[in-house]
């Protein structure tokens, strides 16, 4: 088990590093010279010399680097060029939005597309199911963005239970006044990664459910609905699972947009913004942060494997 | 063909994708009115005989945006999996023939994109080489490529041990004449079918981009815009939010059906319902 | 004094599958009659329909096929009963063992856990109680270290191994019946020699029935007492092994016979180097399209015209021994 966890944790490692160079590559080395962004093509190159050796710019590439690197392990990210208050500041306050607004959505899109999924592989070939895959197939069509804003106009416009955007902070208005805030967004998430995973989990119920092993298992007199939890579910939950881990990366790439819907001051806006202001340090870290979480949680996906099917840790890939 | 036309996600699908596609020629040579005349006095009216779904803000044409909005998309779409195809199929039929350290490293290269995903890359992309639709084109086409290296790798490698391909290279066939003769003209369905698919994502890919003001640029009508142009205006023009959302939705819709009818209309063995 | 009640009869048993291409008769008239302590078995080519029989005995035939005539298990009609009944019977009073013994296991649990499950199912056994029970079971069935192994994976064990589990499994509340589906067809030659024993071994010590399904008239030969012989969804032949196989009434049962390989000189027609194995012309032919008549009519080369238009009847040629065959109608 040891040598499967370390050839795990290598790879993560590996990748985030990795990870760690195109981002950097990309948003520092690429864009050429911050200060000569942030100043304009009219400033004086004086004044961008001393703006750059504030910012630490003119160090080799391959320095700033390290720096960066041996930053984000200390937390020390620097400060950002608009602001000029410190990186991790920013994302802290920002992710206190981000993440549980992805957590929601996450749990959500789970229940919803476990219990979709199911009931459509049970009644297979059946209205229910006939009826649920044509709505999945909708569900996949729509861009997030816009159900998003059918919600607002349904549930803000129309029937104002809602605000349309904005979020208190957890305190103003307490935790369920957060919550309330992050149920439009939340939902507006899930519903289409829902769709996407509700289809992927019949299919694989239905897979598993053409197996022996579940022949086996009614020759032994489990009834239907037995066999279906005691022997169907958890091997289905395999593929699904992977799916779940994919789909976690689009989920935040989804809160970037559907943060902007909202208005809410979460790490998606912030990056945004921070593009708009060619704030490019600020863009750097928050990039990295968002791949380094899809990373680990395809991470604790892996080892979510190992604990569900007991062949993974033979077979050690 | 026949069996084609009894299969519904085919036929539906294939409708859709249809009325896109006619959209967006049509929009070549005639469009009810301008999409980019404004008239401002003439704004947020509600649909009526001239102008069939109504105007935008600034007095436009609403039904004319949708059109040669379709337009916008399609191209972006066409391109975008065109890059991917082109360079993904290339270098995933190189993993397949290769085998070795080749394949290990082009996989390891798509495993690791995974990590970045479209939204983000194409935002980083703009954010380094600006905003607009060649930027938001690249970006988009440059996601689709480890999907089609994953997809052609493995169906390229599922081909390649099958037994004909052994008797062509007992015949001394060298593995480039193999490849184009033979392994191709067998993966081209599964490639057709993904490729489907891809132009649905990369349609709502645009859209997200545009949505942002990262994609396609003012004045060029786009669907993503128009409904982020709306958003402002939900208590008065609540309908402007619709339209644009439901074109997406249709086209999308109407590529993934096509994409699911092909998959089960081309592959032989997926004869199974399921 | 022996209970004379047949723990198993099949009286005129239809299977009606109803497919996309049309409703397919799969099973047409199956009579069988088993008591305690009697072996039999089934014999024929793929798609006659042995397999589809005994998954009808079970209860577990396509969902959506129509089962008609009568099944009576220990005198309870079966046929019409509901799924809990089923349910109630299954894994308890029969048991069945299929042919795939690599899937037949679930990877997730441990071979403990599925041996130990008809027990906590059907006697309400605690998770100790049960741990137990199967213990013996699987020391019984031959499988080394049984107390150690009851937490293993199906991965860790062989084929053969895993066959023995899947009997375990079968016989955990010592049914009065087990119905074995091809039970060594995928497995080694030596190995399904041991299985086939372990199986005559067990259904000798607890007095069971059995039926044996086989397309291998050697293992039919070895293993059952009452065999038989299917085509097109009938039995064209049935009765006492030894029986059968001296007399082979039935022109497939002859074809059967003719084309199992042999070594020798003149086992086969032809001479020396050309000397062929006799196969049985044709196909088998879809479960669709079958004549209205005897089912064998267009491969017999023995078959006159009235063969294809009526259904050949039943002839009595023994005191068990039948045969259904219009050609036998003389010879009686």
């Amino acid at each position: 088990m040891s040598l499967f966890l370390l050839k795990r944790l290598f790879t993560l490692i590996a990748t985030l590093l990795a990870a760690s160079v195109v981002v950097f590559w990309v948003l520092e080395v690429l864009p050429g010279n911050a200060a000569q962004m942030l100043m304009g093509p009219d400033a004086s190159p004086e004044a961008v010399l001393a703006l750059a050796r504030q910012l630490g710019l003119d160090h080799p590439p391959l320095q700033r680097y390290g720096l960066w690197i041996s930053g984000l392990l200390t937390g020390e990210l620097g400060n950002s060029y608009v602001y000029s208050t410190p990186v991790l500041e920013l994302v802290l306050e920002r992710l206190a939005l981000t993440v549980p607004l992805a957590v929601m959505a996450m749990v959500l899109t789970t229940v919803l597309a476990l219990a979709v999924g199911v009931y459509a592989a049970s009644h297979h070939n059946r209205a229910g199911d006939v009826g649920l895959m044509a709505a999945t197939q909708v569900g996949v069509a729509i861009p997030n963005f816009w159900f998003a804003i059918l919600l607002i106009l349904l549930f803000s416009v129309h029937l104002r239970w809602f605000a349309a955007g904005g979020f208190p902070g957890w305190e103003d208005e307490g935790v369920l006044g957060g919550i309330k805030a992050l149920l439009l967004p939340a939902i507006s998430l899930a519903v289409v990664q829902a769709a996407i995973l509700a289809r992927i989990t019949r299919s694989a119920v239905l897979e598993v459910m053409r197996e022996d092993y579940v022949r086996t298992a009614r020759a032994k007199g489990l009834s239907r609905r037995a066999t279906l939890w005691r022997h169907v579910l958890r091997n289905a939950l395999i593929p699904v699972v992977t799916v779940m881990g994919l789909q976690f990366a689009n989920l935040l790439a989804g809160t970037i947009v559907v943060e902007n819907v909202f208005y809410l001051p979460g790490l998606g806006r912030l990056i945004f913004q921070s593009i708009s202001n060619r704030d490019l340090i600020v863009v750097r870290n928050c990039v990295m942060l968002l791949a380094a979480m899809v990373v680990i949680v395809n991470f604790v996906v892996d080892l979510l494997y190992a604990v569900i099917d007991p062949r993974v840790k033979a077979s050690d890939i | 063909m026949r069996r084609a036309l009894r299969h519904p996600s085919f036929v539906i699908g294939g409708v859709l994708t249809l009325l896109l596609l006619g959209a967006a020629a049509m929009s070549l040579v005639w469009t009810p009115w301008s999409p980019y005349e404004m008239n401002l006095p003439g704004k947020l009216q509600p649909p009526s005989a001239s102008h069939w779904l109504g105007t935008d803000p600034f007095g436009r044409d609403v039904a004319s945006l949708l059109l040669v909005g379709a337009r916008n998309s399609i191209l972006v779409g066409v391109i975008a999996v065109g890059i991917g195809l082109g360079i993904g199929g290339a270098l995933g039929l190189l993993a397949a023939a290769r085998r070795g350290w080749v394949e290990e490293l082009i996989m390891r290269l798509a495993d690791f994109t995974f990590a970045f995903p479209a939204i983000l890359s194409a935002i980083m992309m703009t954010a380094v080489f600006g905003a607009g639709i060649v930027n938001s084109i690249i970006a988009i086409g440059i996601f689709n490529i480890p999907t089609f290296a994953r997809v052609t790798r493995a169906s390229a490698n599922a081909i390649g041990s099958r037994d004909f391909i052994l008797a062509a290279r007992a015949c001394g066939k060298g593995p480039w004449r193999i490849t184009i003769e033979h392994v191709l003209p067998n993966i081209a369905s599964v490639l057709i079918v993904q490729a489907t698919i891809q132009f649905a994502i990369a349609i709502l890919a645009e859209a997200a981009l545009s949505y942002l003001g990262l994609g396609t640029q003012p004045p060029q009508p786009s669907w993503g815009r128009m409904l982020s142009e709306a958003q402002t205006l939900l208590f008065q023009s609540p309908m402007l939010a619709v339209y644009p959302g439901v074109a997406i939705a249709l086209a999308v819709l109407g590529l993934n059906l096509l994409g699911d009818g092909l998959r089960d209309l081309l592959d032989p063995r997926l004869t199974r319902k399921r | 004094m022996r209970n004379t009640t047949p723990l198993l009869e099949a009286t005129d048993l239809r299977l009606r599958l109803h497919t996309h291409a049309g409703t397919v008769d799969a099973v047409r008239g199956v009579n069988l009659s088993l008591r305690r302590g009697e072996t039999l078995g089934l014999v024929g080519e793929s798609g006659c329909g042995k397999s589809l029989t005994a998954m009808t005995l079970m209860g577990l035939h396509p969902e959506g096929a129509t089962v008609s005539g009568s099944l009576r298990f220990h005198g309870e009609e079966m046929i019409g009963q509901s799924e809990a009944r089923w349910c109630a019977l299954r894994g308890d009073r029969i048991g069945m063992v299929f042919q795939e013994p690599m899937s037949a296991l679930n990877p997730v649990h441990t071979v403990g856990h599925q041996v130990a499950e008809p027990l906590r199912l059907h006697r309400g056994l605690t998770a100790a109680a049960a741990r137990k029970e199967a213990v013996a079971l699987l020391d019984r069935v031959g499988i080394a270290d049984a107390a150690r192994r009851f937490d293993a994976w199906p991965h860790q064990f062989s084929g053969g191994q895993r066959q023995r589990i899947t009997i375990a499994m079968a016989l955990a509340c010592s049914p009065d019946l087990l119905i074995a589906d091809e039970p060594t067809t995928a497995l080694d030659v030596t190995i399904a020699g041991q299985i086939l024993q372990l199986i005559r071994d067990l259904v000798r010590e607890r007095d069971m029935g059995l039926i044996l399904i086989s397309h291998d008239l050697g293992v039919i030969a070895q293993n059952v007492s009452h065999m038989m012989v299917m085509y097109g969804g009938m039995v064209v032949e049935s009765g006492p092994t030894r029986e059968v196989f001296s007399r082979r009434a039935h022109p497939y049962t002859q074809g059967l016979f003719g084309s199992r390989p042999q070594l020798g000189p003149q086992a086969h027609p032809g001479s020396g180097a050309r000397a062929r194995l006799a196969a049985i012309p044709g196909n088998v032919p879809e479960l669709r399209n079958m004549p209205a008549g005897c089912p064998f009519a267009d491969r017999c080369v023995v078959s006159l015209p009235a063969c294809q238009d009526e259904m050949p009847p039943l002839i009595q040629l023994g005191q068990d021994h039948c045969a259904r065959c219009v050609l036998l109608e003389s010879a009686g």
